[in-house]
């Protein structure tokens, strides 16, 4: 019979173990950056073809809003400012007393935003952030009115949002600017 | 004043510290996720503008960078409006197309990020924007900076 031998248990010492995984935490630690990327988010249409002509859209139904390389801002050939583009964009839209000059309802309202090649970027980027801050509030408002709780606190892609976001579609043209 | 007579311990004291590899370890796992350790060098010059009805892009694996902004030259100076895609400036807007392409049949889902610095002109922004149509990514971003209220 074999006899067992009686060894005694080899041990790695570990002590230093969690000296090396500082050494590699403050490294990683100090490289990481936790940045979220964080932006105005769109969809382009697909390229025209040249010998389609674009589909016929109610004059009532398009909201033209120009803006020059200065950020003067024409809504429909009407000078505004830019702190009263939101509002106006939001009773184009909604129309609530049915005028005759504003979108029939908010799912056939077309923004179209028309820039110069000069304009600075900055300068577009305000003005899209308008039309997007209108869309919200109006999300928000008809949200809050179905379901007691603002747009973003729905779930994505629930049929709720779905349906708020059938309600107001965003329907945003960005125009080719004259050369 | 009153005197306090210190309590001594009647044993030593010590806190285990053997699981404390285990904690950074858990610590350092979630960094080396998180990290990005790939940032692609700029050669233009971006200041990003501010916007406050902003949204995340959570899937950052989606994401494809387009830089846009006054070219850094040597000599701390600035040159002309240029395009930058990955590491290197694209003189040819026409070449765009191709390359978002390739991104496009590698990632279908793309969702081009276009970072655009604040006071370069709309007009070269325009240019991009046709090829990115020609190229078929139309899912795209204009990133921007929160803005405080």
């Amino acid at each position: 019979m074999l006899k067992k031998k009686k060894r005694e248990g080899a041990d790695i010492n570990g002590s230093s173990m969690a000296d090396i995984a500082f050494l590699l935490l403050i490294f990683f630690l100090v490289t990481t950056t936790i940045n979220v990327d964080t932006g105005i988010g769109m969809v382009l249409p697909p390229p025209l073809d040249p010998e389609q002509e674009p589909p016929p859209i109610r004059e009532r139904n398009l909201m033209k809003i120009l803006v020059n390389s200065q950020g003067l801002v024409l809504m429909d050939e009407e000078p505004v400012s830019v702190s009263e583009v939101k509002d106006k964009l939001i009773e184009f839209i909604s129309n609530p007393e049915n005028n005759e000059e504003l979108a029939i309802s908010p799912d056939a309202a077309i923004v179209s935003l028309k820039t110069q090649r000069e304009t600075p970027y900055s300068i577009y980027i305000d003005m899209l952030d308008e039309v997007m801050a209108a869309y919200k509030d109006l999300r928000d408002a008809a949200s809050r009115s179905n379901y007691g709780v603002p747009y973003d606190a729905l779930v994505d892609d629930s049929p709720q949002q779905d349906q708020i976001r059938e309600m107001y579609p965003k329907k945003i043209s960005i125009a080719e600017p004259d050369s | 004043m009153a005197n306090f007579k210190k309590k001594q311990a009647g044993s030593k004291q010590e806190i285990p510290t053997s699981a404390m590899p285990d904690v950074v370890f858990m610590l350092l796992f979630f960094f080396m996720v998180t990290t990005v350790l790939r940032e692609v060098t700029l050669k233009v010059k971006l200041d990003l503008t501010q916007a406050s009805n902003i949204e995340k892009i959570e899937q950052k694996r989606l994401v494809s960078y387009i830089y846009m902004g006054p070219e850094r030259l040597p000599g701390n100076q600035l040159g002309d409006d240029k395009v930058q895609i990955d590491d290197a400036i694209v003189d040819d807007l026409g070449a765009i197309r191709n390359l978002m392409y390739d991104k496009l049949i590698e990632e279908p889902r793309l969702i081009v990020s276009l970072r655009v610095d604040q006071n370069s002109e709309f007009g070269l922004l325009t240019d991009v924007q046709k090829e990115l149509q020609q190229a078929g990514t139309f899912r795209i971003n204009y990133s921007t900076k929160r803005e405080a209220d």
